[in-house]
């Protein structure tokens, strides 16, 4: 087959889906392209939906995607979901009931929010969310409307960034944090409490330690929450930021290794099956991709980071089209940024696998420095603190597998550095992993049943 | 007499022209020990690893560490502190405009010295323009009288006379004595205008460095002294090259000239492509290593004096499909021409929005214009490097 020609089907109209697209095209793809997208925005970029949305720098209908390419000649099927994926009538099925059929598919659904549990509290008037830009205009025009307090829900970098633009807008913010410090999700808990004492400065009502046991509401609005330690706190808005839930619900029976985790694949984004086989027709990117990663111990990790997106689209965008042998592997060190409290934070690799950190540079307390993050004595991750200049060397020493804790002989040093445990939560236990059942006769020609549903309901 | 080294060819006058096949020779090898100790690394992949190495110090080069030494020859945490206070003048987040605004009167003034060319049948790009334009522009931002250049035109040669000596062979001592006296000379000029700039303070950046309060505290005067020779300095001496280097570039492809002529938004994609192809700055010479250091396959010693020579790195085979070739449509956007790491080009954002100006008027206003020499004679610098002139005749000036 010239895989010049056909129809591909990408599904997910973010980041991902709009960089595969031109991807495609840039490498010579003339069949016809179909790009699927939920919401009905065209392509837009998220990260500032936390930050310069909220500050009311950016409007939000300026976060449109840039075109590094004309698109004129593809078919947008926006503010329709796809429902199903059919691999042996090789279909796309979307929610209104029609049917796109496809030669390669590419799946880039990414995630959606995590929405507050209780649903008749996440009904209340006042609470909502960042990831998606029609919630984030509506947190942005209650920010400019002066609020007497924010409550953010959740300490990773989408809820700590939510703290620092009240913070900027002198709107007074309450932080609730189920675990030890801010961010300790993805940068452990030693990073983690500076970025703690660093909210805590700049006004934050911090709570960590802590969960909300129920948002009070008052005549249909929000009027605060109730704390685990018994503790109230009035607010008039919410903020969650949970985490993501990873769509892909709608590949439930398409034989895929899809499941709440992400879907499987390898490192060249091909999606597997369920049976852990590789498909030939099926590839994944960004948000919602589940891949080995060399770099550490062949793990399958899932990165939620703009340059993944960007870096896994293209390659599966390229995978899409070559020959078996032209395939390229997604190998990139890792990297994500975020801004918050006038700090730029910036990591490359993998700081969460790691079981010791070392401040090799700066100064927390100035919070100007720059971490390394070692796994059994290898250097597996950095972080910067107001650093981002030295991130390269780090970037080289991991994919290089160097030593930790880093050398770096009389250079700058941060005083008394020495490696502390790096104090990750641990990982939550998968309370709902499939259950499989193989059946047939011929141990040459088995399947693979599902029994109980994956965890997705 | 010894056999010169490929550095100290490179660095010979008649060079000058083209130094890029004496670079070539060395990109065989990446990392090359000389024989006083000094290493010189010639390899783009093997220079942008070195800077972004913190093992790699710009302190305690060939003048010795010093307490009051700029930031260019400073380390962290020091040197982040130093030009965090210098950029809260200059940029973002502080003065986030501050060159944008500038932009109608550096127009100004590039119109004001081309018009001033009506009428001359033969033009000097130099001296009629890429050296004066780029001077009033730093002066007016650092807050130095534009009259006094004539006394900092001399310190500043004399200075980086010794910035290029200690690479050739034979005595230099007169040199380095010279450019020790201008420091002084210039240290001392600074040290009256800060005086006065702290009792009178205007919208420059010596001004605010004299009255800052900001969360770093104030910088002490003496460093104050070392930022403003640095950044009059840098501030012209590159940037004039940089202008220079461009129009020689363009003269040389008429065709890019043409198109320039026609496609003002031509002048961004073509300057990244003059600050690889000729870039001000051949070669970063004050870094020191601080550890014993591994780099394409040699082990650079803790205590060895580094060079890295970026010009070359610009032009590396490896990095860049035909790199000799001045191609402004090239993908490969990226070059070294304004550092990298912690020390890039401080003034990045005012050199390209000068150089912009400056090549797109000159492209626009300049009759018909042809090179009376080439190579035309170049400056002494091997490592500021540029022409001393810039011959150009023209049929005249068209209006602005």
């Amino acid at each position: 087959m010239d895989k010049a020609r056909g129809r591909i089907v990408i599904v997910g109209a973010g980041l991902a889906g709009l960089r595969a697209a031109e991807t495609l095209r840039d490498e010579g793809f003339t069949g016809s392209l179909t790009v699927v997208g939920e919401e009905w925005h065209q392509p837009y970029d998220r990260p500032p939906l936390s930050k310069q949305v909220l500050t009311g720098f950016a409007a939000p209908d300026h976060t449109a995607l840039p075109r590094l390419r004309p698109l004129d000649d593809v078919h947008w099927e926006l503010g329709v979901p796809a429902k199903h994926l059919d691999r042996d009538a090789n279909v796309v099925r979307l929610a209104d009931g029609r049917e796109l059929p496809y030669d390669r598919v590419l799946i880039a659904t990414g995630v959606r929010t995590r929405p507050w549990p209780n649903e008749e509290e996440a009904a209340l008037d006042g609470v909502l969310s960042v990831h998606a830009i029609d919630d984030a205009r509506e947190v942005r025009e209650r920010l400019a409307a002066k609020p007497k307090r924010v409550l953010v829900v959740g300490g990773g970098f989408t809820g700590s960034e939510v703290a620092s633009v009240c913070c900027m807008l002198d709107v007074d913010v309450t932080l609730v944090e189920r675990g030890p410090s801010p961010l300790s999700g993805a940068l452990g808990g030693m990073v983690g409490s500076v970025a703690a004492e660093m909210q805590r400065g700049e006004g934050v009502d911090l709570r960590c330690g802590v969960s909300i046991d129920a948002l009070l509401g008052d005549n249909g609005s929000l009027s605060g929450a109730r704390l685990s330690d018994g503790s109230e706190v009035e607010a008039d808005l919410a903020v969650v930021a949970l985490g993501g839930i990873r769509n892909t619900e709608w590949l439930h029976d398409s034989g895929l290794a899809a499941g709440p985790l992400g879907v499987g694949c390898d490192a060249g984004m091909r999606a597997g099956t369920m049976s852990a086989m590789a498909t030939d027709d099926v590839f994944v990117a960004g948000d919602v991709a589940v891949f080995p990663h060399v770099l550490y111990a062949y793990d399958r990790i899932t990165l939620e980071h703009w340059k993944h997106a960007v870096v896994s689209a293209q390659i599966a965008a390229h995978n899409m089209l070559c020959a078996e042998r032209e395939r390229r592997p997604h190998v990139g060190v890792p990297s994500f940024w975020s801004i918050q409290f006038g700090v730029n934070i910036k990591s490359v690799g993998v700081p969460s696998v790691a079981d010791h950190v070392v401040v090799a540079q700066g100064s927390t307390e100035q919070r100007r420095f720059a971490a390394a993050y070692g796994r059994q004595g290898q250097l597996v991750g950095a972080a910067t603190f107001n650093g981002a200049r030295w991130l390269e060397h780090y970037e080289r020493l991991i994919a290089s597998t160097a030593p930790f804790p880093p050398d770096l002989g009389e250079a700058e040093q941060a005083t008394g550095a020495t490696p502390v445990p790096a104090d990750f939560p641990a990982p939550h236990p998968m309370t709902n992993q499939p259950t499989v059942l193989i059946t047939g006769h011929s141990p040459t020609d088995l399947h693979v049943q599902r029994t109980v549903d994956g965890g997705n309901r | 007499m010894t056999e010169l080294t490929l550095l100290q060819q490179a660095f010979e006058q008649e060079s000058r022209p083209n130094p890029y096949p004496i670079f070539a020779e060395m990109r065989k090898t990446p990392v090359a020990a000389q024989p006083d100790g000094t290493y010189v690394v010639s390899t783009y992949d093997e220079i942008v690893t070195l800077l972004h190495d913190p093992r790699i110090s710009s302190a305690g080069g060939p003048m010795g560490k010093s307490a009051n030494a700029p930031f260019i020859n400073a380390d962290p945490p020091e040197h982040d502190r130093l030009r965090r206070l210098a950029t809260s003048h200059f940029g973002p987040p502080h003065r986030p405009n501050l060159v944008a605004e500038l932009e109608p009167w550096l127009q100004e003034t590039v119109d004001g010295l081309i018009d001033k060319l009506d009428g001359k049948g033969e033009i000097d790009i130099v001296d009629d323009f890429a050296y004066p334009f780029p001077v009033s522009a730093i002066c007016r931002i650092l807050g130095v009288p534009r009259e006094d250049e004539p006394k900092f035109h001399t310190w500043s040669e004399n200075m980086i006379e010794a910035l290029g000596a200690r690479f050739s062979p034979g005595d230099h001592s007169d040199v380095f004595q010279r450019a020790m006296q201008a420091a002084n000379d210039l240290a001392e000029y600074l040290g009256g205008l800060a005086e006065a700039h702290r009792k009178d303070p205007g919208d420059d950046i010596i001004s605010g460095l004299v009255t800052d309060s900001g969360p770093d505290g104030r910088m002490d005067e003496k460093d104050v002294v070392a930022t403003g020779r640095l950044l009059l300095i840098a501030g012209h001496e590159t940037t004039v090259n940089l202008m220079t280097n461009g129009m020689l570039t363009l003269l040389r492809h008429p065709e890019q000239l043409e198109r320039l002529r026609n496609e003002p938004g031509y002048a961004i994609p073509m300057i990244e492509e003059l600050l690889r192809f000729e870039p001000p700055v051949q070669v970063v010479p004050n870094r020191v290593a601080l550890a014993d250091i591994e780099l394409g396959g040699t082990t650079i010693p803790k205590g060895s004096h580094v060079v890295l020579a970026v010009a070359s790195a610009n032009r590396d085979e490896r990095r860049y499909t035909d790199p000799d070739r001045f191609d402004p449509d090239r993908p490969e956007r990226e070059h070294l021409g304004l550092g990298g790491g912690v020390h890039y080009c401080f003034g990045a954002p005012l050199a390209r929005l000068e150089v912009q100006l400056a090549l797109r008027t000159l492209a626009r206003r300049l009759d018909n214009p042809r090179l009376l020499e080439d190579p035309p004679p170049y400056r002494p610098s091997p490592i500021l490097r540029g022409p001393r002139h810039l011959r150009v005749q023209v049929d005249g000036i068209l209006p602005a």
